[in-house]
């Protein structure tokens, strides 16, 4: 069965529509990634799918319930999922471990809490106030309390933004490990390289709809498009773009009897093809 | 596959985080548990009298300051920083959890109820050390403490909480709740003698929950032959306990149906 599985999703906030019909299936143990600019519908989306938010139609299951309802059997479902929100803080005045072990009594069946905290790489601030934390390692703290609960379904809303680069591989490391888990994980993010090393497929969401899903390195015939090979001849910057660069190259190499002058081969990068498909380009 | 565990304990378990993250907030510990005695201290300094016979000022304030006490570290409190904690987003990530609403307003509940426990213990010991307030005697008194401390301060707790919808942003909320209170403590006959205030102004107060407070902890603290000088010309008990429960149903209502766990 689907983790996820969404039909003809609509909502407008008066005048505006937000979101104008969605179809999405995400598959259990898959890491899917939504993309798309500011105001393109991903926050409402998400929202639904999370329970925040209610729809004007269309059909949605998250891992066999719908969102939509409440009661015991929300709770109960509640109790499967985790889910790091954009942006959270608190008064600060609680330990990590303090914190974390709190959340843990939420869950049936919640992680060990020193595995949490080692998961997401805060053994040395287990015993810190939050309030003393950098902002990376609070970003660290959101997503301990979202897995504590050992999750089937993990939503992870922006879970990078502000992180240094090195926090960045650290926490693409521990989605990896996370993925290894069995995990399902739907990740929203402004990072393509992001999407790029974690998600087995994205979804490009504008103006409420999706435009394409496919796998990172096919998407919008990003494997297939031409290469860009530009170098300097007589003073001038040149470029051709072509199905046979080696063989350009090749060429070139003999013109100028070695040293090509300034030589790039490139393809275009995910955020090249991303830009093109929501209508904006590179400056 | 372990049952999710219950609204009560998942509530009581709130209860002692709040407390914990409470006790770590040193202004708002010291500013609440050490109010109401500054207060005393100043009005039992500044009024000396005997307002009948046998009855001080002070033991007429002291009912006041209990009373008021639940309304601040209820009401006040609640409706301030709930819409902080909802700004923070810290509310939206406990709503995305299986701790259900009720066990958040029980948790709050047991927090005010603890700080009122520790508030009132520390106004008996200045009140008996340095203003010779006098103690309740007979079982009779204590049962109506009692209650009204326990009916009083989930009332209070309720209503704080339901008026957490109201405030727009955390730091909107003190501007609009504390003119609220401070004027309902002047109408209640918390800071002057009730019976000496303009009708108009008794009447207004008689609406809210603070002047039945305020007329109950008197007949806990007060003689009874001071019952003849209050506007009925007695206590008044049982229709304080339908007022409170009352406004402890509408509290609770709204708080259930309404709470809202986001900005928009």
């Amino acid at each position: 069965m689907n983790a996820i599985e969404v039909t003809g999703l609509r909502k407008s906030y008066g005048p505006i529509h937000a979101v104008r019909g969605i179809d999405l299936s995400i598959s259990s143990g898959e890491i899917f990634a939504l993309l798309g600019p500011n105001g393109a519908g991903k926050t409402t989306t998400v929202e639904i799918l999370e329970g925040f938010r209610n729809r004007d139609s269309g059909q949605v299951s998250v891992l066999g319930f719908d969102p939509r309802n409440e009661g015991h059997a929300a709770r109960e479902w509640r109790n499967r999922i985790g889910i790091v929100l954009q942006s959270t803080s608190d008064s600060g005045d609680l330990t990590v471990v303090e914190t974390i072990d709190h959340f843990s009594g939420y869950y049936s069946n919640p992680r060990k809490v020193d595995e949490v905290i080692h998961a997401v790489g805060l053994d040395d601030k287990a015993g810190s106030l939050i309030r003393k934390l950098s902002g990376g390692q609070r970003r660290r703290l959101d997503v301990a309390l979202g897995i504590v609960g050992n999750p089937e379904l993990l939503f992870l809303d922006e879970p990078t933004t502000g992180f240094d680069p090195e926090a960045r591989r650290a926490f693409w490391t521990l989605i990896e490990n996370l993925r290894g888990s069995g995990t399902t994980i739907l990740l929203t993010t402004h990072y393509l390289d992001e999407a790029e090393a974690l998600a087995d497929r994205v979804a490009v969401i504008n103006n409420g709809q999706i435009i394409e899903i496919s796998s990172p390195t096919e998407l919008g015939g990003r494997s297939t498009s031409k290469a860009l090979v530009t170098w300097r001849e007589a003073g001038e910057l040149k470029s051709e773009a072509t199905d046979n660069p080696t063989a350009l190259v090749n060429k070139l190499t003999s013109i100028f009897n070695g040293e090509i002058p300034e030589l790039t081969v490139s393809r275009p990068s995910l955020e090249d093809i991303y830009l093109r498909m929501i209508g904006k380009t590179h400056e | 596959m372990n049952e999710i565990p219950s609204a009560i304990s998942l509530g009581i378990r709130r209860g002692g985080f709040e407390i914990r993250q409470f006790s770590r907030q040193r202004e708002s510990v010291v500013f609440t548990l050490f109010f109401p005695v500054i207060l005393l201290a100043i009005f039992g300094s500044v009024f000396k009298d005997t307002i009948a016979p046998g009855v001080t000022f002070s033991q007429y304030f002291a009912a006041g300051m209990i009373a008021s006490g639940l309304v601040n570290t209820g009401f006040q409190a609640l409706a301030i920083t709930i819409p902080l904690e909802r700004d923070f987003g810290a509310l939206k990530r406990l709503r995305g959890t299986p701790m259900p609403a009720s066990s958040y307003f029980i948790g709050k509940a047991i927090l005010v109820t603890v700080s009122m426990v520790i508030q009132i213990f520390m106004l008996f010991g200045f009140g008996l050390l340095f203003f010779g307030l006098e103690m309740p005697t007979g079982a009779d008194k204590w049962i109506t403490f009692a209650w009204l401390v326990v009916l009083g301060s989930s009332c209070s707790t309720a209503l704080g909480i339901a008026f957490s919808i109201i405030p727009k942003s955390g730091r909107g909320a003190s501007a609009v709740v504390s003119p609220i209170v401070i004027i309902l403590q002047f109408f209640s006959g918390v800071f002057f003698i009730f019976t000496q205030l303009p009708p108009w102004m008794q009447q207004i107060a008689a609406i809210f929950p603070l002047k039945w407070l305020t007329q109950g902890m008197r007949s806990v603290f007060l003689p009874d032959s001071f019952a003849t000088q209050e506007i009925a010309k007695s206590w008044e008990n049982e229709r304080t306990f339908a007022v409170l429960l009352v406004w402890l149903i509408i509290g609770a209502f709204f708080s259930l149906r309404k709470f809202k766990w986001d900005r928009d």
